[in-house]
This record gives structure tokens, sequence and C-alpha cells, in this order.
């Protein structure tokens, strides 16, 4: 295995060269660090998941601030013995470490390809060996999570050819199997299916099954590393889907999990935002906007209300930032599908706030509306990605624009076709009965015309589900009888009988909880 | 993966094999043939997979010296004929800007559009013009008139005879034709308007007819009742 970096590869920059070169001894192990990897591995051993949370979770973090801001960790060839050399342990270190030197410092090409080399070796291990360890499902989340974010990182990185030195292409050339999107895709689908997690799901729901209700851990001895991945990996799927284009495929990766329930995606934060996050950019882009509307109405308030408790975490940046995004896209939503009674009060009132003034722009479309559609798609769509391999002919050009360029081109045309639609709803909301005559009038457009924008109206607000029929997410209505419209308000409907479930289920929950309590 | 040894009952499950293909093993660059060969066969047997054909536009995105824009200019006209699906703009996401701008691309996108937008009239004026794109798939007449009584029918309770010609591109006789037999099996009811010819009723739905809307919006699934039977024991 190739060690961890080499002074002789082109660093990324010149000042990471210079910072790598002084004051930093990758053989160095400081006695906090050894205290750390030889607890760390007592933890693991011992199956003591609260303690490996703790350490994972804080100290390597305390530790990272205060003695390795801009270095990297000590090699794992420095620490190793500390672990008897443990091999499934010095691979979950590189991963931490490579970790490190993305969230840090910039990664040089050579420390892409072993990192990438890495994560096969880790999830070889875990694919086709039997794995004895219980892990946080932080630890777990954040795997699968990096992993999908170095792969974006690459293909990033990858489509800016333009200045790239001989040694990066050279590099590029030898080693092209690395991060490539088969492989990554692959093991993705290897994790869900080698944990048969699918179908762990399918019969917790008959109540066979223990998964959600122990957070995805085992108690009966066994280890949660390869279930979880599974569960994750399903998420991650999405994740990688969407940077492709591919909604469609993406959501259907994500159908296993039901998200109008709890489950072990709400048991970590970072997990929680990404699934809905992606799951509603995707119905955003698949003309569901009542759904990608309900599911970020729901979690910027569950953000709003919990985010509080998240301030010293690590990810709390990534937090504020998705929530900004989700923001965003709730103000495309809207704009797109005024629905407002599906907002919750506290959320429209942060919406109004961030974003009141842009959608009364939007909603005009004019072109500065449109240019208000493409800040704010822009602002909050994910980084998508070219997955194939570079051109390696002269002239060599930058092409990392090109997927998201395509995206936000498709997603302005469709804006575009719903141009007229807002001038309709006005005049819909103003009348009970008009004649088409009469209200083509008023929009200055000719008879025949009239009927093709209400006929656009009422093919766009009549999406199709994922099960092929067809629902109305028109809040003004009509009907035409000949040359007449009729208006039609529809009323909105309290979802009462979601609300008592869950109030039952809480109460259940709470008398429990009563009932465990022994008085003295 | 696939076809390693073809025995007489494998070769005639062929499209059974890839749809379990995709399904199981999607990121496979060897079965890119295979989706090739089904996508010409939903064309010839008038079937419609979208999961396969967005399956072989992600092996063209991975490769794009693989790709076929034949096979794709297929697949785009089977998106259009799923309407109002929106089957062709999940494909479109997939294909690079520079091969949509080629020119059978453009004539797709410009059908699309029309259709998306309600112009019947301007699409039937261009698939006229575009003959050797759309009479290659069979069946594209028919799911497009579909797709047109579909939106129609969300629109209208009843519609003037010349509407509706124009919306399905059939006049005259055949339109007569048509409409008898729409008034026999599909629930039309031909009726004389006011001095200008035809009204035709369409068959009601909650869509037409608010009032026939269930109020859907309340109803609680089974299995979410069947959670709380613990509870109330």
């Amino acid at each position: 295995m190739a060690t961890n970096y080499d002074y002789e590869e082109a660093p990324a920059t010149y000042d990471e060269a210079h910072r790598q070169d002084l004051g930093y001894d990758p053989n160095f192990v400081p006695d906090s660090v050894k205290s750390l990897v030889v607890h760390l591995y007592r933890h693991i051993r011992e199956k003591n998941v609260y303690e490996i949370h703790q350490m994972y979770e804080i100290s390597f973090q305390t530790l990272s601030d205060r003695l390795f801001k801009d270095t990297p960790w000590p090699s794992v060839d420095a620490v190793a013995h500390f672990v008897d050399n443990d091999q499934v342990f010095c691979l979950l270190y590189r991963e931490m470490w490579f970790r490190h030197i993305y969230a840090r410092l910039s990664p040089t090409l050579k420390q892409r390809i072993d990192s990438w080399d890495n994560y096969c070796s880790l999830f070889q291990v875990v694919l086709h060996s039997v794995v004895n360890m219980q892990l946080p499902n932080q630890w777990l989340w954040d795997m699968v999570d990096e992993f999908v974010y170095q792969f974006q990182s690459f293909c990033q990185y990858r489509a800016k050819m333009k200045n790239k030195t001989e040694q990066e292409i050279a590099l590029l050339r030898q080693y092209d199997q690395a991060w490539n999107v088969y492989g990554v895709l692959n093991y993705l689908q290897a994790f869900v299916e080698k944990s048969n997690i699918i179908q762990i799901l399918e019969q917790e729901k008959e109540g066979l099954e223990q998964f959600t209700a122990t957070d995805g851990y085992d108690y009966s001895g066994g280890s949660n590393v390869l279930k979880v991945l599974g569960y994750f990996s399903m998420v991650g799927l999405l994740r990688v889907h969407c940077l492709l284009g591919d909604y469609q495929t993406g959501l259907k990766c994500l159908l296993p999990i039901d998200i109008s329930q709890q489950g072990v995606y709400t048991s970590v934060i970072g997990s929680h935002i990404t699934t809905i996050y992606h799951y509603g950019f995707a119905n955003l882009m698949l003309r569901r906007y009542v759904d990608a509307i309900r599911e970020f109405n729901k979690m910027l308030l569950y953000i709003y209300k919990t985010k509080q408790y998240h301030q010293k975490s690590p990810q709390y940046e990534q937090i504020l930032k998705k929530n900004e995004q989700m923001y965003a896209l709730l103000a495309i939503c809207l704009s797109l599908c005024p629905q407002v009674k599906l907002v919750e009060e506290t959320v429209n009132s942060q919406l109004r706030e961030k974003y009141g003034e842009k959608m009364a722009r939007m909603q005009r479309y004019d072109d500065e509306a449109f240019a208000i559609y493409d800040e704010l798609f822009s602002y909050a769509c994910p980084k998508f990605i070219t997955p194939s391999a570079p051109s390696f002919e002269e002239p060599l050009v930058n092409y990392n624009q090109d997927a998201y360029r395509l995206q936000l081109k498709l997603f302005l045309y469709e804006v575009k076709q719903q141009q007229l639609l807002s001038g309709v709803r006005t005049f819909l909301k103003v009348y009970s009965t008009i004649s088409l005559g009469k209200l083509a009038n008023y929009m200055e457009v000719d008879d025949p015309t009239l009927r093709t924008i209400l006929l656009t109206y009422k093919h766009k607000t009549h999406a199709v589900d994922s099960e092929g029929k067809v629902i109305s997410n028109a809040d003004v209505d009509f009907y035409i009888d000949d040359d007449m419209i009729h208006v039609v308000e529809s009323k909105p409907v309290k979802r009462y009988g979601d609300y008592f479930l869950r109030q039952i289920v809480k109460l259940e929950g709470v008398i429990n909880d009563m009932d465990r309590i022994k008085l003295d | 993966m696939g076809r390693e040894r073809e025995t007489p009952k494998e070769q005639q499950q062929v499209s059974y094999t890839v749809e379990q293909l995709v399904a199981v093993n999607p990121y496979n660059p060897d079965i890119l043939p295979d989706l090739e060969n089904y996508v010409n066969e939903q064309v010839s047997l008038q079937t419609y997979s979208l999961d396969a054909n967005l399956c072989l536009l992600r092996l063209y995105q991975f490769e794009p010296e693989r790709m076929s824009t034949q096979i794709v200019a297929r697949i785009l006209v089977k998106a259009l004929m799923a309407m109002p699906a929106p089957d062709f703009s999940l494909c479109l996401f997939l294909i690079p800007e520079r091969v949509q701008m080629e020119e059978q691309f453009k004539t797709l996108i410009v059908l699309s559009h029309y259709l998306e937008t309600g112009r019947f009239r301007q699409f039937w004026d261009e698939a006229a013009k575009s003959r050797h794109i759309v009479e290659a798939v069979p069946g594209f007449e028919q799911a497009i008139q579909a797709y047109a009584i579909h939106v129609l029918s969300l629109t209208y309770q009843k519609i003037p005879r010349p509407v509706l010609a124009e919306a399905i591109n059939i006049e005259g006789l055949s339109l007569d034709k048509f409409l008898e037999h729409q008034a026999a099996n599909g629930g039309w009811i031909l009726e004389k308007g006011h001095g200008r010819g035809q009204l035709i009723v369409l068959p009601q739905n909650e869509f037409n007819h608010p009032e026939l809307k269930k109020s859907a919006a309340d109803s609680v699934p089974l299995e979410h009742i069947t959670r709380i039977f613990p509870i109330l024991g």
C-alpha cells in the first residue's frame, strides 16, 4: 500500500508543500494522540459504543483543533504499533486521517488516490469478512457521507484540466480506476445488497425484525457495521444519483426508507438533513412541488427547534448551510406552486424574512424573475458532476461547470414554460365564472392562445406521482363548459387523522416512561 | 452477467432478463448492448420501460464514446409518448448539452415544448415536418392523442368540436367515426351546441367536476392505524 503522502509529488499549492515540509513530522506522535488511539482501540474491542462515540465526536475534534489545525495527523505507520497493528483499526484511522486532510487542508492528487485505495480496502473488509464491531451511527454515516463527498470533490478536481501539471496528468492516466463512477456506485450498491437491509426493513414492518427500534444497533452480540452502512448507502445512492442528474432513480434508491416516520436516518442529524435535502430537490426537478414543500417544511421546522443543541458540533456549519439552501429551494417551490397553507407558521415567517421580497419578484415572471430563479437555484443546488473520464487531448479545458449548467438550463426552461400561469391565477382568484372571450381580453391574448394557456395551467398543476396517479397541486382550480370558465377554490383540509395518531403514540411513550420510574 | 449460456428457454425470456439486470446490477458497463436492444424492442413491441432507459442514458453518461444518438432519439420519442409523465425531462437531464444541440434533438425538444404548453396545433404541424423521426416509432400518434385527451379531460366538461379536432389532429369523417367510437365505449356524449356546431361532453372525473373530489386529504392509510393497535389493546 502506498505511503500516506510523498514529498516528491506535486502538492496542491506551493504553500501546502511549504507547510508540509516544515514543522510536521509524520512520525511524531504526541502523548495525547497515543492516549486517544490506545483508548479508542480498547473501546472498539470492548464494543463500548458510548465511549467510542465520545472519543470520535469530541476527543478527535478537540485534538484536531488544538494540535493539528493546519497539519495532518501522525501517519498510520507511527501509531500502528500502539494498536497491535490491527488491520481494521488502521484502516479506520486512515479514513479519519484523510477526512482531516480534506476538512482542514487541501488534498494532493496522490492523497486523493490513496484515500480511494483506503476506502476500497476498508469496504472490502466489511463486505467480505466478519467484522465484529459496533460503531456509533454518527461514525458510520460520516464514512458514507465522506465517501460520496470525496467522489464529488474528485470529479470537480478532475474536470479542471486546464492548469494540470504534467505530473498530475500522468498520475490521472496511471490511476484511472481511482474514484471511478462504476466503483463508487457498485460499493454503495454492494453495501445495500450484502447487508440485506431492504429485506430487514420490510420484515420490520411485519414485526419479524428489529432494526429501527434499536437504532440499528445489534444487542445480540453481533455487529451493526454492515447493516447500518447498507442503510446509509441508500441515502448515499440518492445523493450520487442527484449529482448525476438522475432524480427518478435516486428517489427509487431511497424508497425502502419511510421518511414519513422516524428512523435510523433521523438518528444522525447529518443524515436526516442530507436525506430530506436531496429528496426535496429531486421532487422539485420532478415537478412534484407539494411533496418537496411538505418535506422541506418539516425539516426546516425541526432544524429551527433543535439547532441550538448542535452548536458545538463539528457539523454545525454544514447544518446552517443546508438550512439556508433549503429555504431557497422552498422559496422556489412556493413560487412555482403557491400552496402557502402547507407551510408551518415559524417556517413561513423565516421564509418571508429571507426571501419574501424575492418571491414576490419571482412571481412576476419577467426577466428579473428569471434572474432570481437562476440565483436561488445556483445557490441551493447540489454540486453536479461529470462522471466520465477526462479527455487528455489538447487543448485541455475546464468542464467542471458543464453538469451544473445543463441542470440550470433545463430548470429555467421549465420555469419559462410556467411563465403565464401566475397571470391566470390572479384572474381566477377574482372571478367565480368568466367567459373565455372576456378573460382573453383582460390577458391581452386571443381565444385560442388563452385555451392553450389554460391547458398548460391544468397540465402543470396536475403532477404524475411515482405510481402514475394524477394529483392536483393547484391552489385555484377551474373547469371549462364550452366557453365559460368556472372557478373552483380548494379549501384547506386539516389533517386530523395524522395528528391524533402521533399524539396517541406520544402519550403511550410518556406512560411507558412513567411506568419505568420506580419510586422509593 | 447477462447471458453466458443461452439455452432455448433463456432465449425466450430476454426482456425479463433485462429488467432483472436493471434491478440487480445496473452499474455495469457490460449490459449496455442488452439495454440498447431493449430500446429497439420497446419500439417494435410498443412496450415501455423508463427505468431501463434511464439506466442506459446513465451508462452513456459514464462512457460518452459509446453513445448512440439514434438510440437516444428513440428513447426520447418513447418518453414523449409517456406524457403527462415528466419522463422526457428526466431523460434530458442525463443527455449532454452538446448532444441536445443536434438537429434531431432540437426538434424533439420543440415538440415536447409544444405538448407541455398545450399548443397542439403547432405540435401536429411540426410533427408533420419531422415524419422521419416520429414515424420510426409505432404508436406515436395514438399516444399523443391519448395525452391530448387526458389534458382536455382535466380541463373541459364540454368542449367544442373544433378545439378537440385540433388537439387530436383528426377531422371530418375520421373524426365522426372517432367520436362515435368514444360515445359507444368511452362514455362521451355528443351534443348540439348553440348554433356553433357539435359539443362533446367528456366523462366526469374529479378534475373537471370538482364536486366529485373525494376528501382524500384526511384519510389515513391502514398501515398507520395498525401501528397503534398494540396501544389500543
